[in-house]
């Protein structure tokens, strides 16, 4: 969807960097990037360096950054919707309505990045940029720390102590599903998006898993 | 020897006790260097114990605040970034840097990108 953004875009000093949070490494990011056929940038980030950074905690995120390098609009959810929560699990199916409205807000949000591109609307001011920028406490800068060992340990074939850290990165930023789904798709892939992933997801209750982008 | 991850990268360094690190090995581990007055960065300086030319890097750490986490033999450390330091960058509004790589290994810096708008988005495969 996004080289669809990439293409219309083409004319202007514009660029698109996409960040695979993936700790597994490049290989299981190189299908999707290659059936996008990208002309924008595809990074590989293994140790989630990016969400560190950035004080991200799901997939997918965006930041708006302007020519200058500035931040004009802080990590928000991408356009994605809590849809995804009605679905028939059985079917794997969405009803039409629900369908057309995830895609209408996903269309919504990538109209409003080109049009950020072609006339600077919806660039916060700073005051609200600062507002609206995620705070690191010192438990989530210490599960940072926790996730990078987790995931190097584990690429170093120390998967039960690697799985310790990861755990306890969780524990400790619990509102990441970046190092909770990360952590279950390194223990077995398709463990992100299993039963225990639905049911912390149920336990949101009327919070949203993907918070609308305010534009 | 012993591996440290820092905001300086990967590295591995010949660690004793620990992680008492050479001077040299402790500025490429935390990108701060051994003076007289402690271990500086621009006009701040830690005292520091010195030991037979070495520094205990993570009670370095610790003093300023930022989380350390080792694995269980201490061969594998990391000293992160603490809150303070990452909500300072943000509030800035300046765009953290970063450099990584793309499916063929090859390298791109964010900054490089400086004149262009740019949206910086995240996915998976999970």
């Amino acid at each position: 969807m996004w080289q669809q953004l990439f293409d219309g875009l083409k004319n202007e000093e514009f660029m698109i960097v996409a960040i695979a949070e993936e700790s597994r490494g490049a290989d299981h990011a190189r299908q999707w990037i290659e059936q996008a056929a990208a002309q924008y940038w595809c990074l590989i980030d293994t140790e989630h360096r990016v969400a560190d950074l950035y004080g991200m905690v799901n997939v997918p995120q965006a930041v708006w950054i302007d020519a200058a390098g500035r931040i004009v609009r802080p990590p928000e959810n991408a356009g994605s919707t809590d849809h995804f929560r009605l679905m028939d699990r059985t079917t794997r199916t969405l009803a039409p309505e629900h369908q057309a409205a995830r895609l209408a807000a996903r269309t919504a949000y990538l109209d409003a990045v080109r049009d950020w591109v072609l006339t600077g609307r919806h660039a916060l001011p700073a005051d609200a940029a600062t507002g609206r920028m995620p705070r690191v406490t010192p438990e989530i800068a210490l599960a940072q720390a926790h996730f990078r060992l987790g995931v190097w340990l584990r690429r170093h074939g120390n998967a039960a102590e690697g799985d310790a850290h990861l755990a306890e990165a969780s524990r400790l930023h619990p509102d990441s599903w970046n190092m909770w789904r990360q952590a279950a798709d390194l223990d077995a892939v398709g463990n992100a998006s299993g039963e225990a992933f639905w049911q912390r997801v149920q336990a949101l209750g009327e919070r949203p898993y993907y918070p609308a982008p305010e534009l | 020897m012993a591996t440290v991850l820092s905001d300086q990268g990967a590295m591995t360094l010949a660690a004793t006790n620990g992680l008492w690190l050479s001077a040299d090995d402790a500025e490429r581990a935390t990108g701060w260097v051994l003076k007289p007055e402690g271990m500086c960065r621009d006009d701040v300086c830690v005292p520091l114990p010195v030991r037979e030319g070495r520094v205990d890097a993570a009670a370095f750490w610790r003093l300023l605040d930022r989380p350390v986490v080792s694995d269980a033999a201490g061969e594998t450390w990391v000293l992160g970034a603490g809150a303070a330091q990452r909500n300072a960058a943000l509030a800035g509004l300046m765009a953290p840097d970063f450099t990584l790589p793309d499916l063929a290994g090859t390298p791109h810096t964010l900054s490089s990108l400086r004149g262009k708008q740019v949206f910086l988005c995240t996915w998976a495969s999970w």
